[in-house]
């Protein structure tokens, strides 16, 4: 874990602003991200997380404000100043993407084998056989059995098509990860598997994660830091253990108290 | 080729056709998208399709595209499949020569400009002659990506991954590329075209061919082009590499080996023979004395005797 010994950060994030006409998305926010880091962003839906996330992975413009990147070469990018060829080339070498919805993320009609090798056949790689031998390593390493690699993810349960789209994401050996809601959907059972396997992913590779999710539990097990969000302000923000044993604000200590026990 | 633009007291008069059909000026537009394409080749340029006197599916875009370079002096070939005979061929050959007057053949060494649907001729083309394809569907990307303005930008950002992304699935699911026909190319190491839906047996031919191929698709309004002795390569992986269709058997009625064959059902009882698509090299083998295994059958022999006037309509 190099979390302590990062100097530069990876990701700078400096007063972003985005506006729905005369409502607001988000407003005015920042924050460093450093490399092995899990931050996760919290608060109820409409609070304005994924409109954040969209905004930091360079799917919604937004109205104002920057957001720097440390490309793999060390130079610092503004990345809406990025021409949309780097734009591309990053979004499918050095970051990934995972939807809440698997269908979102993965190509429903080609076989779980070419929905990981996508990436690599995107950036030049041309021998079928190791392609295909990085797939099935791939598919071992999320939980999926080898034996399914010529299967459609439609013939696959929720958690499967879950599994399969990090592994699609991470077969690149990216250095950020975006995720909005990887467990919504999954009962719990899966969802705790998932969890594991994700914190296991995160921790061997050394992924930075931005991490969206409403479930103040999956923030709890994956993230090192935490974002409090509501209607479109960050209202608190600190390591999750101190946000979450010991919330400041009065709706942050209302979301920690609205958790059921068992 | 470019004596048409003067246009002739007598076309103004009544019940008369435009040389070749389309007015002048429509002329001009497919010229300049003509133009645009040698100079990029393998891109797809938009252009104006006209309603043609022909449903679409016919080859509106091929008869365009010839229209628009046809000139008085030049001797037409229509193919169809690789035959001369065909409904389609002949029908086309019949237009040009009603509202063009020009010279036809079925010969492809007396030809200047062959338009074709399915096939290139057997025969090496030369540098003075012209290939005009007609072409149904000319987006390479289109059932891997539904969205034009996606397929767009694909193209301009050279991000073709999506099409190895189709042959890896032929092989992860038929163990080769089993793609036969309309096999995608990259053009000049830039632009990936679909080569119209001939059969990947032509693709070798496509590469560095000394004749101009220009390829119009009339419902979906693009044309595109191959300047001669352009590279195109097939799209394949390093541990599968592209290969042609082979056939074990030569051709039934002239014995040609290494060209493309078309089966065909010779009666009830499970009679057939395989025979030259390209039906006008199959006749100039036999009238050179060349005699395939079938060349004796009474029934095969109807198959081959089968030649059409130049004039029929």
């Amino acid at each position: 874990m190099n979390l302590f010994h990062a100097e530069d950060p990876l990701l700078q994030v400096h007063n972003v602003t985005r506006y729905y006409g005369d409502r607001i998305g988000c407003s005015e926010v920042s924050f460093d991200l450093w490399p092995g880091e899990v931050l996760a962003i919290v608060g109820e839906s409409g609070s304005g997380k994924t409109t954040l996330l969209n905004c930091l992975s360079t799917r919604l413009a937004p109205t104002a404000g920057a957001i720097e990147y440390r490309m793999r070469d060390g130079a610092m990018r503004n990345l809406y100043q990025l021409t949309e060829a780097e734009r591309r080339l990053l979004m499918r070498t050095d970051w990934g993407f995972v939807h809440q919805n698997a269908a979102d993320g993965l190509r429903m009609s080609v076989s779980a084998g070419a929905n990981v090798g996508e990436r690599l056949m995107a950036v030049g790689a041309r021998h079928y056989g190791n392609i295909r031998s990085t797939a099935d390593d791939w598919l071992g390493r999320v939980e999926i059995d080898s034996e399914r690699i010529d299967d459609d993810p439609r013939s696959f349960s929720g958690g499967m098509r879950q599994r399969l789209q990090i592994a699609r994401n991470l077969v690149t050996q990216p250095r950020l990860v975006f995720m909005d809601e990887p467990t919504g959907g999954l009962d719990v059972s899966v969802q705790a598997r998932l969890l594991d396997l994700l914190r296991r992913l995160v921790a061997d590779l050394g992924l930075s994660v931005v991490i969206v999710t409403h479930d103040l539990a999956v923030a709890r097990l994956l993230s090192h830091r935490i974002m409090v969000m509501r209607h479109g302000n960050v209202i608190e923000t600190g390591l999750t253990d101190q946000v979450l044993d010991d919330p400041r604000e009065p709706y942050t200590q209302l979301l920690v108290s609205s958790i059921l026990q068992v | 080729m470019t004596d048409t633009a003067r246009i002739p007291e007598s076309l103004h008069e009544q019940g008369e056709y435009n040389f070749a059909y389309l007015d002048e000026q429509t002329k001009r537009m497919i010229r300049r998208a003509i133009l645009k394409g040698i100079a990029i080749p393998g891109y797809q340029v938009p252009f104006a399709s006209r309603e043609m006197p022909m449903p679409y599916g016919w080859g509106t875009g091929g008869v365009q595209v010839t229209a628009a370079i046809l000139g008085r002096s030049d001797c037409l070939k229509m193919i169809d499949q690789g035959s001369d005979d065909t409904t389609n061929a002949v029908s086309l050959r019949g237009f040009f020569e009603k509202t063009a007057g020009v010279r036809t053949t079925c010969e492809t060494a007396e030809a200047s400009i062959i338009q074709t649907r399915h096939r290139i001729p057997e025969k090496d083309l030369r540098e003075d002659q012209i290939l005009v394809f007609q072409v149904p569907i000319p987006e390479p990307l289109r059932f891997l990506e539904p969205r034009e303005t996606e397929t767009r930008k694909m193209h301009a950002l050279e991000d073709y991954g999506l099409m190895h992304v189709k042959l890896y699935e032929d092989i992860a699911k038929n163990g080769h590329i089993a793609t036969t026909y309309a096999y995608p190319v990259k053009v000049n190491d830039r632009y990936v075209m679909d080569p119209s839906p001939t059969p990947k047996f032509d693709n070798p031919k496509i590469d560095r061919m000394a004749a101009l191929q220009l390829y119009g698709a009339g419902r979906e309004k693009r044309i595109y082009a191959i300047p001669p002795y352009t590279k195109v390569k097939s799209l394949d992986f390093e541990d599968y590499p592209f290969e042609i269709q082979k056939f074990d058997k030569p051709c039934g009625l002239c014995g040609a080996e290494n060209v493309y064959l078309d089966e065909v059902i010779l009666d009830d009882k499970g009679g057939r023979m395989f025979v030259c698509s390209d039906s006008d090299y199959c006749e100039e083998r036999r009238a050179d004395g060349h005699l395939g295994p079938m060349a004796a059958d009474p029934a095969a022999a109807r198959v081959g005797n089968t030649r059409t006037g130049e004039t029929i309509r």
